[in-house]
């Protein structure tokens, strides 16, 4: 089971915002809708599914929708018509007392402009949700503590907003979120404000934290190479609607239309494409046991000048030359063993990002093998394929 | 074009509300002379220049030296020229007159805040209870309230009240958005954002309004003196009837300096650690 759904959300702003919701039911657009009767369609019918444990980023532009959206998941904004499910229990059916509970214990967001109270310490601060819970003063201040270490802000805890950075004022807000140990966060545009280089120190901890925690987390933002950073899922909105859900290679490679496109088109694929990605099949290969004159022809066939070698269940042992070869038919060896060198080839993982497979490519003329943890052959990854990744953000289409 | 009886509207009123809301007048009456003579009972207990150390000291912790060293030469001169009893009524009535307006004003504000439709009923009685002058509305509370420090009090509340419910209002409406959405967020209770969020950060918008509210209080010590409120007021309105213009002076600086030390008393937040 997921753990949130939304189905279905439609939010109009307006005098009659449940005539709007009818109006676009029954086909108009949002244009129509603001023309005749001066009503906002903000959210045009979006539904999706976070499951336990992944983030699920929203991305769009300003005017999109996506902060209506983040806001209607816990009620911020009230949606006027559509589903909110978490863990089987619908929100939108819920009572102002059950609401309150879960944003006390089940949802916790962090703010793009941190949102921290002025007048009160880093801590007093990240304490905010479990005091007006009336949790005593010893224990919060405690998990306060706690969330705040997490988070790396020990020995902050007594100075005031105005007085830290901004990544550091959203290391509150996320310590303030983390305090009340919710399963979801609602993380809206949360690290937009920050400057570049610490807006990246931001998105790798909060993958660490992710991994080390296990949160659900919903994740804002109008920045395509963040979303693909971070998001198992991403859902592109334009419009108050939704335009493409998928995992991020899936919009990559799959741009759902011309508006997506236009989106993937800046994005720099060497950082995001892997070595699975782009590898080929292993045609270049020989095993350990077949004779120099078999591995001398294919050499000539493929024109290559190394062969890769495999051993027992196609793991990897190493490569042959082709000059090896020939000293060997000289040699009048039966099998490649004598020749074989083993330290010539580069290993990658499969995860392993393109940008740091050009480098190994570059450094020598023996293809790059893909391998997994056992040493078993996968794929190879020749000059070509990666060019030809960099080029169409798509390597494995004819392999 | 007819002539519209509004004046005559007006008199009809109040000689209604004289009769008939006797009970209500009489008993409002009562509590606000009790306040009064509370407050002056607390403030001329002490002597002069324990008061001036008391002062000196709060002066010295919320906003510095200067202002302590001002307060205790400034009480002494008072004293010096034979006005400490006539201060101690006069502020006894601005206190009072404060207190009633703070007790009034910022629940109101704080309500029109919250609630649009309270601000818009608002709006036009506040620019009537502060443009209305004075004279007007010192009559009819005479007649109310007989002579006194009663109608003095509440003159006095009519025209400073605005800015505390003004500011308090203002102060909460600019308390950033996202702030409160946070608030929300969390799960917090109207009381808790209220007294949690919104009254802290509203507080130094609020502090100016408590500010504006002292100094036209002060504004209105002479007018108050015309319907039998003592003090500093009745002073200067005696030195200037009999052209005595040394006397009217010397109350004149009195009211100064005590607008002096309450404006820097009420205006400074002590600074945070």
């Amino acid at each position: 089971m997921s753990k949130l759904v939304a189905k279905n959300l439609y939010k109009v702003f307006g005098s009659h915002p449940k005539r709007g919701v009818k109006l676009v039911r029954e086909g108009k657009t949002k244009k129509e809708i603001l023309k005749e009767t001066g009503m906002t369609v903000g959210v045009n019918d979006v539904s999706f599914e976070v499951e336990e444990g992944e983030i699920f980023v929203i991305m769009g532009l300003s005017g999109s929708g996506k902060s209506t959206v983040i806001r209607c998941l816990n009620r911020l904004i009230e949606p006027t018509a559509g589903d909110i499910i978490i863990d089987g229990k619908n929100l939108t059916k819920m009572t102002k007392q059950e609401l309150i509970k879960v944003r006390r214990t089940s949802m916790s967001m962090v703010f793009q402009n941190f949102a921290l109270l002025p007048n009160r310490t880093i801590v007093s601060n990240t304490e905010y949700g479990l005091e007006i819970q009336n949790v005593p003063p010893k224990v919060r201040r405690e998990k306060a503590l706690e969330a705040l270490k997490l988070v790396g802000l020990e020995g902050y805890e007594e100075s005031y907003p105005d007085q830290l950075s901004g990544g550091m004022k959203q290391r509150v807000g996320l310590a303030r979120a983390l305090a009340n140990d919710p399963e979801i966060l609602l993380m809206d545009e949360a690290f937009s404000a920050l400057d570049p280089l610490i807006r990246t120190e931001m998105q790798d901890e909060l993958i660490e934290l992710q991994q080390k925690m296990k949160k659900t987390i919903i994740f804002i933002t109008h920045d395509l190479d963040e979303a693909l950073k971070l998001g198992d899922q991403i859902m592109l909105m334009k419009d108050g609607e939704v335009i493409q859900i998928g995992k991020p290679e899936d919009i990559l490679s799959n741009p759902a239309d011309e508006y997506v496109e236009r989106f993937v088109q800046g994005v720099n694929r060497s950082d995001l494409l892997t070595a699975a990605d782009i590898m080929v099949k292993p045609w270049t290969t020989i095993g350990i046991h077949k004779g120099p004159r078999f591995a001398f022809a294919e050499c000539k066939k493929y024109g290559l000048e190394h062969l890769l070698v495999t051993g027992e269940g196609r793991t990897l042992t190493g490569t042959v030359s082709i000059d090896a070869i020939k000293e060997a038919i000289e040699a009048g060896e039966s099998t490649l063993e004598n020749i074989l060198k083993t330290d010539e080839v580069n290993r990658v993982a499969p995860d392993t990002k393109i940008k740091d497979i050009i480098e190994l490519t570059l450094q020598s003329s023996v293809p790059v093998a893909v391998v997994n943890e056992d040493e078993k052959l996968l794929g190879v990854i020749i000059k070509g394929s990666i060019l030809r990744a960099l080029m169409t953000g798509r390597g494995d289409e004819d392999a | 074009m007819p002539r519209i009886p509004i004046g005559e509207a007006f008199e009809t009123l109040v000689d209604f509300l004289r009769v008939e809301w006797k009970v209500f007048f009489s008993a409002l009456r009562s509590i606000i002379e009790s306040v009064v003579e509370l407050v002056e009972f607390c403030l001329g207990f002490p002597p002069y220049w324990v008061f001036a150390i008391i002062i000196a000291f709060i002066a010295y912790k919320r906003v510095g030296k200067g202002i302590a060293i001002f307060s205790v030469i400034g009480i002494f001169v008072i004293e010096a020229m034979g006005m400490w009893d006539a201060t101690v009524s006069t502020l006894s009535l601005i206190v009072a007159a404060t207190a009633i307006a703070l007790l009034l004003g910022l629940p109101t504000g704080i309500l029109a805040a919250k609630f649009k439709p309270v601000s818009s009923v608002l709006r036009p009685i506040l620019d009537l209870m502060q443009t209305m002058p004075a004279f007007v509305y010192l009559i009819p509370s005479v007649l109310f309230f007989r002579i006194g420090e009663v109608p003095a009090v509440i003159s006095t509340i009519i025209f400073s009240m605005p800015p505390v419910i003004r500011l308090t209002e203002l102060g909460i409406r600019q308390v950033p958005e996202e702030l409160t959405e946070a608030g929300e967020a969390y799960g917090s209770l109207w009381h808790q954002m209220l007294f949690k969020i919104q009254l802290p950060l509203a507080m130094p918008t609020i502090m100016a309004g408590i500010n504006q509210c002292i100094m036209l209080s002060l504004s209105m010590v002479v007018i108050a003196s015309m319907i039998g409120a003592g003090g500093l007021g009745t002073i200067v309105l005696t030195g200037v009837s009999t052209l005595k213009v040394g006397m009217s002076f010397e109350g004149g600086l009195a009211v100064v300096v005590i607008a002096i030390i309450l404006d820097r008393l009420t205006q400074g937040r002590a600074p945070k650690k």
